[in-house]
């Protein structure tokens, strides 16, 4: 099993959810986050004062799914997820020991 | 199942009402129908002909004039009776636009809490409310009594001048009025209907007044030390110099006594209700000292962009709303057909001052940013407030546009040259745009209206229009605003932060008010300990601290 983590775009999200589902992916985890990378922060003007916003607000999707198609999922969520432009995120993948369905007591590939 | 139970149940429920609705329907319908035909077959008998009037021509005639002999009022009866309408008119007129000045307490409310941080909500908002009883209560003991309290007769409403003490001095052979002594809790001889909407008229203004400061010195002032201002600015500060402009002072007798047009006028407030509570702001928030993070150690400022926009441009729609009560109310006169050249101006303003705010903004910082349009309509009112009366539509809106730009210029003046923090911008909104109210009346007045104003025989000009001396009362009453509201304030926020405190503890602050002043968050689903109670719909009850101790610590 591998646990697929990106962060993404928030304007995104929806391309994604759309791109996993279509290719038979029924779960995820979505959490709004925020951070930096490359990208670094922005600056922004209130009442003619400027301040500078250093952590933006991402999307992070959460994954899990069997080895062998750990590489379609990353393939779609980099697919639906780029713009080409700074900012666009990253895709991190890790090995998963279990998994376990809580209602059924199933475990490991079954249960995801 | 249960779903399908329920909504069979709704749906019965939903006929019955239906056949319910359209009965009455039908019986309605019946009686309009026997109603109709019978008003035109019967021909009016002479007396009382009890017939409908849809259009409302016929409604009110001369048997409606008290008369010993129904129908035959003499000439003194008629007398009488325009009399006591044209006082009704008055007093409905000026007790209605004061509930409109009321309101304007919700506005204030939003703008300040729209414009500050979302874990100080309750706080503020609860300044805001208070005010509005803590000021009326110190109005009522002795507020209105110093203020008003040597005015003589109200004309318009026709007192009979019961408020007829005034402390005065004698200066340079002439008398200065400086403070009134009738109306004590509204006891004795003033317990008079004329006395009685004045108090009204005059309290709202005065919590006006009381409610600027709150935004200035919001998100880091101690709760208990606000309470105690309210009652500070309603019992003694705004009263005294709203007597020297109001209530027949010093100010007023300027022209009366030294020639100089017709005294200070401020026509509904721009000094005595704008001017001073943004220079009691500006007193308070400079004894409070910045927000904790607003200053970098260069003396440079950091923005604190308010939680909620929305809010706070709901807030000025109120307030533009209320204004329709503060300016054309200010006539205390229903029958006084100004009021329409009042109101007009008053929007007016309002206009030139958010467009211009909208567009000095846009030039120069690049973006129209939202919480300076809410302060450039505002600046507009505010600075409209005392010359709406004077003024024509032209120069209203020029007033209006002036503080439009005058508000931008301010707020950043105020926070980035003088390094005072005032989070809404109440300093240059009531405080900047109060004295440039006063002075451009001074300038623009027309001589069209205000004959006989303040006792001075004419019309009421300002420099453009031949009345140069006009402007030279209006520098005096906005100096005196200045310093004598800034140093009473000062003197008493100083003294009392140096007693009692004024400021909350740097942990109050960063972790915001609510709790640690008012004991509640403001927005508990978003900040409280309680997210989680609130995500499972159920309280939490209260374990025995044996039991809960161990899966804590875990």
């Amino acid at each position: 099993m591998k646990k697929i983590e990106a962060i993404i775009k928030p304007f995104k999200l929806d391309d994604v959810k759309e791109a996993l589902t279509g290719a038979g992916i029924i779960g995820m985890t979505v959490t709004e986050v925020r951070g930096f990378g490359r990208q670094k922060g922005h600056t922004e003007m209130y009442r003619g004062g400027e301040y500078t916003v250093d952590f933006l607000p991402k999307i992070k999707i959460e994954i899990v799914v069997p080895d062998s198609l750990a590489d379609k999922v990353v393939g779609l969520v980099v697919g639906a997820a780029r713009t080409g432009s700074i900012g666009d995120g990253k895709v991190f993948v890790e090995p998963l020991e279990d998994a376990l369905r809580i209602r059924t007591g199933e475990r490991g590939d079954h249960a995801v | 199942m249960k779903d399908a139970g329920s909504g069979t149940r709704s749906l019965r429920w939903r006929i019955v009402f239906g056949l319910v609705f359209a009965c009455l329907l039908a019986v309605g319908g019946w009686v309009f129908a026997q109603d109709k035909p019978a008003a035109p077959a019967a021909p009016a008998p002479a007396a009382a002909p009890s017939k409908p009037d849809p259009a409302g021509t016929a409604t009110g005639g001369i048997g409606d004039v008290t008369a010993k002999e129904a129908g035959k009022p003499t000439l003194s009866e008629v007398a009488e009776f325009a009399g006591h309408n044209r006082v009704s008119i008055n007093v409905m007129w000026t007790l209605l636009t004061g509930f409109l000045v009321m309101f304007m307490q919700a506005g204030f409310a939003l703008v300040e809490t729209g414009f500050t941080r979302a874990k100080n909500v309750a706080h503020t908002m609860m300044m805001n409310f208070m005010i509005y009883a803590i000021g009326m209560t110190g109005y009522w003991i002795c507020g209105f009594a110093l203020q008003m309290g040597g005015l003589g007769a109200i004309s318009t409403m026709g007192g009979t001048g019961l408020l007829d003490s005034e402390f005065t001095i004698s200066l340079f052979g002439k008398d200065f009025g400086l403070f009134g002594m009738r109306g004590f809790f509204l006891a004795g001889s003033t317990y008079d209907v004329a006395v009685f909407t004045l108090f009204l008229f005059q309290m709202v203004f005065m919590d006006t007044a009381a409610t600027i400061p709150t935004g200035a010195m919001a998100e880091r002032w101690k709760f208990s030390s606000f309470v105690v201002f309210g009652f500070f600015l309603s019992m003694f500060t705004y009263p005294i110099f709203a007597n020297w402009v109001w209530g027949g002072g010093w100010l007023s007798q300027l022209g009366k006594n030294f020639g100089l047009g017709h005294g200070h006028v401020d026509f509904a407030g721009s000094s005595v209700v704008h001017m001073v509570g943004g220079v009691t702001a500006l007193a308070g928030a400079m004894v409070l000292g910045p927000r904790v993070g607003k200053y970098n150690k260069d003396g440079s400022a950091n923005p604190i962009p308010g939680h909620n926009i929305p809010m706070g441009v709901l807030g000025c729609f109120i307030l533009a709303f209320g204004w329709f009560g503060f300016n054309p109310g200010s006539t205390l006169a229903g029958g006084d057909l100004r009021i329409a050249v009042i109101a007009v101006n008053t929007m007016l303003a309002s206009a030139s001052g958010a467009i211009f705010a909208m567009l000095y903004m846009w030039a120069k910082y690049g973006k129209p940013d939202p919480s300076m349009m809410v302060n450039g309509m505002l600046a507009g009112l505010v600075a409209i407030t005392a010359p709406c009366g004077f003024v024509s539509s032209f120069w209203a809106f020029v007033i209006g546009a002036i503080s439009g730009v005058l508000v931008c210029w301010a707020a950043v003046f105020i926070e980035t040259v003088m390094r005072i923090d005032d989070p809404v911008g109440a300093i240059a909104v009531h405080g900047v745009n109060g004295a440039w109210g006063v002075l451009s009346l001074g300038l623009f007045s027309d001589g069209t209206y205000g004959d006989g104003f303040n006792g001075v025989e004419g019309t009421v000009r300002g420099l453009f229009y031949g009345g140069a001396s006009q402007l030279v009362a209006q520098g005096i009453g906005t100096v005196t605003c200045f310093v004598f509201i800034f140093a009473a304030s000062w003197a008493f926020f100083k003294v009392y932060d140096l007693v009692f405190g004024m400021r909350v503890s740097p942990e109050t602050e960063m972790d915001g008010l609510d709790v640690p002043e008012m004991g509640v968050h403001g927005y508990p689903e978003i900040h409280g300990p309680a997210t989680l109670v609130h995500a499972m719909g159920a309280s939490v009850p209260k374990a025995p601290p044996m039991t809960m101790a161990p899966e804590r610590s875990r």
